[in-house]
C-alpha cells in the first residue's frame, strides 16, 4: 500500500521532538574508543596471566629466543588484536571514518608474514614438534574456544555504542578476538609453525571472523 | 598512522570538554551560544553536549535545527520526497537513543549526517525490497482492462473516501493505531516509540479500530 499522505510533515516532526524532548534524561557519554578497547585488553591480559601462572614464561621465551619469527608472529597478532579491537570501538561511533578499518592491516600482515616465514625455516624451535593432525585439533579448539568469550564481550560492549556498519564492526570483532586467541595461544604452544599448524590457525581464524560476520552483524544491527 | 594520531589528540581533549559541557548544563543554552563566532556546527555541539547532561530546551533546539540536515542527507542519498519525512523521524528516534555516543570534542554534524545516511539506505532498501515483491505486468494489464473503468475508479475513490473519513471517526487511541501500523506500515516497537504508546496498548486498539470499521462496512458484530 502507498503511504497515503506525502506532503512534508512539520507539525508530525514538532510532535516526534517535543515527545523526545519529555523523555529525556541525563546519559552518561560513552568514554572514548582507546580507553574502551584497554578495558576490553583487561579480559586478555588476565587470561594471559592466568595461562602464564599456569605454564610458566620460559618455554615460550626459549622459544622465541631461538626462533625469532615466532616471536615476531606472536608479536603481530597481539598488535592486530589491539588495533583491530581499536578500530571496532572507533567504528561503534557515530561519524568515525570507515578508513579506521585498515588500522589493523600493519599488524596482521606482521602477524601473517611472520608465520610464513616460519614455514621456510630449516631447523625446530626448542621444545616443540611439528603438530600432526590430532595436535593442530587442539589448536584449533583453544583459538575458537578462547574466541567465543572475548567475542562475547566485544559484542556487549558495542552494542552499547552505534556501529553503523555492523558488519564491518563484527567481522574487526572476529579478527580481534582470533588475533588475541593466537596471541595467548603462544604461551603454550609446544609446536613449530610448519604448514599443518599454519593452516590450522588460518582455518580458525576464518571460522571465528566468518561466526562473527554471520551473526554479529545481526547482533548489532539494532543501531 | 596520522589518523590514529590525530585521534588521539582529539580524545585527550575530551575531558577539557566535559568541563565545557558540564559548564553548559548550569547555563541556559542560549547564553552559551551569545558568543557570535561559533559556527552552527559549534552550536550544536554545544546544544548537544547540554542535552546528554539533561537540558531539554537545548536538546529540542537541537532536534528542531537537525531536521533540515537530515532532509538534505537523506535527499544526496537519494531518497524520494515523500519518504523524506520517514527518513527524518527514524533518525530523529535513533539520535535520540544513542545521543550517548556522541563526544562534544567532535563535530554534530558530521555524528548527526553519518546516522541520517545510514537511515536514508535503510529507507532505499525497505522500498527497494517492496518494489520487487509487487508485481508489475503492464501486457496483462492491458489485456484486462476493467469493464467499466471510469464508473470502478469512481466507485473505488468513493470506497477510499468512505474508510478515510471513517477512520478520521474513530476514538484517537484507535486512530493512531490505523494510521501508524496500517496506513503506514510501521512495525509495532517504531509506532511505540513513535507515539509514545506501549504495543500492547498499539495492539489492543487497532484491533478494536479494526472491529469498528468492519462493523461500520460490513454490519459485522
Amino acid at each position: 500500500m502507498e503511504n497515503p499522505d506525502v506532503m512534508p510533515d512539520p507539525s508530525s516532526h514538532e510532535a516526534l521532538i517535543g515527545r523526545l524532548g519529555t523523555g529525556l534524561v541525563p546519559v552518561r557519554r560513552l568514554p572514548p574508543p582507546w580507553l574502551r578497547t584497554a578495558g576490553w585488553l583487561l579480559l586478555v591480559l588476565a587470561l594471559a596471566t592466568g595461562l602464564l601462572a599456569h605454564y610458566g614464561a620460559d618455554p615460550m621465551l626459549r622459544r622465541w629466543a631461538a626462533t625469532p619469527d615466532l616471536a615476531w608472529a606472536g608479536i603481530g597478532a597481539a598488535v592486530t588484536a589491539v588495533t583491530a579491537a581499536w578500530a571496532a570501538f572507533a567504528l561503534g561511533v557515530p561519524g568515525r571514518r570507515a578508513a579506521w578499518a585498515w588500522l589493523p592491516l600493519p599488524g596482521a600482515l606482521l602477524w601473517i608474514g611472520a608465520s610464513g616465514l616460519g614455514c621456510l625455516r630449516m631447523w625446530i624451535a626448542p621444545g616443540t614438534e611439528i603438530a600432526g593432525m590430532h595436535q593442530s585439533a587442539d589448536c584449533l579448539l583453544f583459538i575458537i574456544g578462547f574466541s567465543v568469550p572475548l567475542s562475547a564481550l566485544l559484542i556487549v560492549l558495542l552494542r552499547r555504542a552505534c556501529p553503523l556498519r555492523p558488519v564491518l564492526t563484527a567481522v574487526l570483532i572476529g579478527l580481534a578476538s582470533a588475533a588475541a586467541s593466537a596471541s595467548l595461544l603462544e604461551i603454550c604452544h609446544a609446536f613449530d609453525s610448519a604448514a599443518t599448524d599454519l593452516l590450522t590457525h588460518a582455518l580458525a581464524v576464518i571460522v571465528v571472523v566468518a561466526v562473527n560476520a554471520a551473526m554479529g552483524g545481526r547482533l548489532l544491527s539494532k543501531a | 598512522m596520522p589518523q590514529a594520531l590525530t585521534a588521539t589528540a582529539c580524545m585527550g581533549l575530551d575531558s577539557g570538554l566535559s568541563l565545557r559541557a558540564s559548564l553548559d548544563q548550569t547555563m541556559p543554552a542560549d547564553v552559551a551560544m551569545v558568543n557570535g563566532s561559533e559556527s552552527p556546527d559549534q552550536r550544536r555541539a554545544a546544544w548537544m553536549a547540554a542535552a546528554q547532561a539533561g537540558d531539554r530546551r537545548a536538546y529540542e533546539k537541537l532536534l528542531g535545527d537537525s531536521v533540515a540536515l537530515i532532509r538534505a542527507t537523506a535527499r544526496r542519498q537519494g531518497v524520494a520526497p515523500d519518504g523524506l519525512d520517514d527518513v527524518v523521524q527514524e533518525t530523529l528516534i535513533t539520535v535520540h537513543r544513542v545521543r550517548h555516543t556522541y563526544d562534544p570534542a567532535r563535530s554534530y554534524d558530521a555524528w548527526l549526517t553519518a546516522i541520517a545516511s545510514r537511515r536514508a539506505i535503510d529507507a532505499l532498501r525497505s522500498r527497494g525490497r517492496r518494489d520487487s515483491r509487487e508485481l508489475h505486468d503492464d501486457f496483462a494489464l492491458d489485456q484486462h482492462p476493467d469493464v467499466d473503468d471510469a464508473s470502478a475508479a469512481a466507485e473505488s475513490g468513493q470506497r477510499a473516501q468512505r474508510l478515510h473519513e471513517a477512520i478520521a471517526e474513530l476514538p484517537p487511541g484507535q486512530r493512531e493505531a490505523v494510521e501508524q501500523l496500517g496506513l503506514r506500515e510501521r512495525s509495532l516497537s517504531e509506532a511505540a516509540e513513535l507515539t509514545g504508546r506501549n504495543a500492547g496498548a498499539l495492539k489492543v486498539n487497532l484491533h478494536r479500530a479494526l472491529k469498528a470499521l468492519r462493523e461500520r462496512f460490513h454490519g459485522e458484530p
